[in-house]
């Protein structure tokens, strides 16, 4: 709804998209330090078999994709139906195409590796 | 409406009974969204598709922090991560200089429109310029690896662990089998690939003589690390398995490890560069319109806020092609 965003006053949209850059601007930096450090603790403490130190680069970025898409593309001033026929078709499909490829990479793997031919010579 | 044959539907007054606007969004913006929709579920396909590779690979995929370490003008000094970091803070900026052209365009702010804008195309084009760095530097590698005959990759490193380049290991000068074959030097002239720098022969040599080499193997150990193989193993696997050299990468080989490595790192990050580039294309075209007064003839910038919506949309990709190529 273009007609939403106009009838804010223009400082107070100006005040968004600004705290939203410095937001964005510190959830990557903070990716690039942990990226940088790679601190022991967070590489060797695993959830569900990954690292918590990749769930955190994870989390940050679904974080900021929910910044980037609500503040920079005003879905924040979209009706409740428009929103939910973007955001719920991806998030489903997504999920469930990534869940059945890396159950199946998985798998892949542990015939690959575990098998009594050897891939190495 | 008023030309249905049903006078009366039974439901005036509800929301999606007809008549309506249900989405309060114009036809444009709405194609816009499930345009975007459908493009965020390719990249979520071929990010997916990255995903199962790597962990049919995991015990043996490259060390992301290794491969990308350039930084202009630092040439030689290891900095992982810093020039990605640095392009992904170009992109979110022109997204920001992207949105305030949309704000700008709110307030039929000609010229604020136009400022914002080619800001924004500016950014697109740096973005686009750090992009064929990133990928010249990834093509031409930097030290070199031996490949096995089952293909998979040896480096090489010093006692201490660290990485030492082809050239360091090599007796004798870069010489090759024999000249490159090239158009200009011949009447029969056929394709071929650039030959080597160095024959597996000089390698062996030059690694028999320094007593300093280990082989370093695409198997991480539990620490994440490359396996560093023995002075005894590195000879027994140089000496019976290796069968050629690779320098740098492309489609079917690379010096970094899994070939499906340097498959995926053209192809996401090229689609994605792609749209990039389409964006920038857009928004030239875009451009010129509000200069010539297209949207203030109009009475709407709207324009401005669909090809908005791209950009913003390139920019959310490249966050997640950062975190799984960079990152994780």
């Amino acid at each position: 709804m273009a007609h939403d965003t106009a009838t804010h006053d223009s400082s107070s949209a100006k005040k968004r998209i600004w705290s939203v850059f410095i937001i964005l601007s510190v959830l990557t930096i903070v990716e690039v330090i942990f990226g940088y450090i790679r601190p022991r603790f967070f590489v060797e403490t695993t959830f569900i078999n990954t690292p918590i130190l990749n769930w955190l680069f994870i989390i940050l970025t679904i974080v900021k994709a929910y910044y980037i898409v609500w503040a920079f593309m005003h879905m924040e001033h979209e009706t409740k139906g428009l929103r939910r026929v973007v955001v719920w078709t991806a998030v489903f499909l997504i999920c469930y195409l990534i869940a059945i490829l890396l159950i199946e990479g998985g798998y892949i793997e542990e015939v690959y590796t575990g098998g009594h031919i050897t891939w190495d010579f | 409406m008023d030309t249905t044959a049903v006078a009366k539907t039974g439901t005036e007054g509800k929301l999606w009974g007809g008549g309506k606007q249900p989405l309060k969004a114009s036809y444009g913006k709405l194609m816009m969204w499930f345009f975007i929709l459908s493009d965020a579920l390719t990249f979520s396909g071929f990010l997916a598709a990255y995903g199962f590779s790597r962990f049919k690979f995991s015990t043996e995929w490259p060390i992301a922090d290794e491969v990308f370490n350039h930084f202009p003008f630092l040439h030689g000094v290891d900095a992982p991560m810093f020039y990605v970091a640095l392009m992904t803070f170009i992109l979110i900026f022109s997204s920001v200089t992207m949105v305030l052209a949309v704000d700008a365009g709110h307030h039929m702010n000609k010229k604020k429109v136009t400022l914002y804008m080619a800001l924004t195309i500016l950014g697109g084009a740096i973005f686009l310029g750090s992009q064929a760095w990133e990928w010249s530097n990834f093509i031409s590698g930097e030290y070199g690896a031996v490949e096995t005959r089952s293909g998979k990759i040896l480096q090489f490193a010093n006692n201490e662990g660290e990485r030492v380049a082809l050239e360091d290991v090599a007796s004798g000068e870069r010489e090759g089998l024999r000249q490159q074959h090239t158009e200009s030097e011949g009447l029969w002239y056929m394709d071929e690939k650039a030959l080597p720098e160095f024959t597996l022969d000089q390698i062996k040599a030059g690694f028999a003589a320094n007593e300093d080499l280990r082989i370093r193997t695409m198997k991480l150990d539990e620490n994440g690390e490359k396996t560093i193989l023995d002075r005894e193993t590195s000879l027994d696997y140089l000496n019976n398995r290796g069968i050629g050299i690779i320098e740098g990468a492309n489609m079917t080989k690379n010096e970094y490890g899994a070939p499906l490595f340097a498959d995926f790192f053209f192809f996401i990050t090229g689609f994605h560069g792609f749209h990039v580039f389409s964006g920038v294309v857009i928004l030239i075209i875009i451009f010129f319109n509000v200069l010539l007064g297209t949207y203030e003839k109009r009475g709407s910038y709207e324009m401005v806020e669909k090809v908005g919506l791209y950009w913003h949309f390139v920019d959310l990709v490249w966050v997640f092609v950062f975190t799984f190529f960079y990152l994780v």
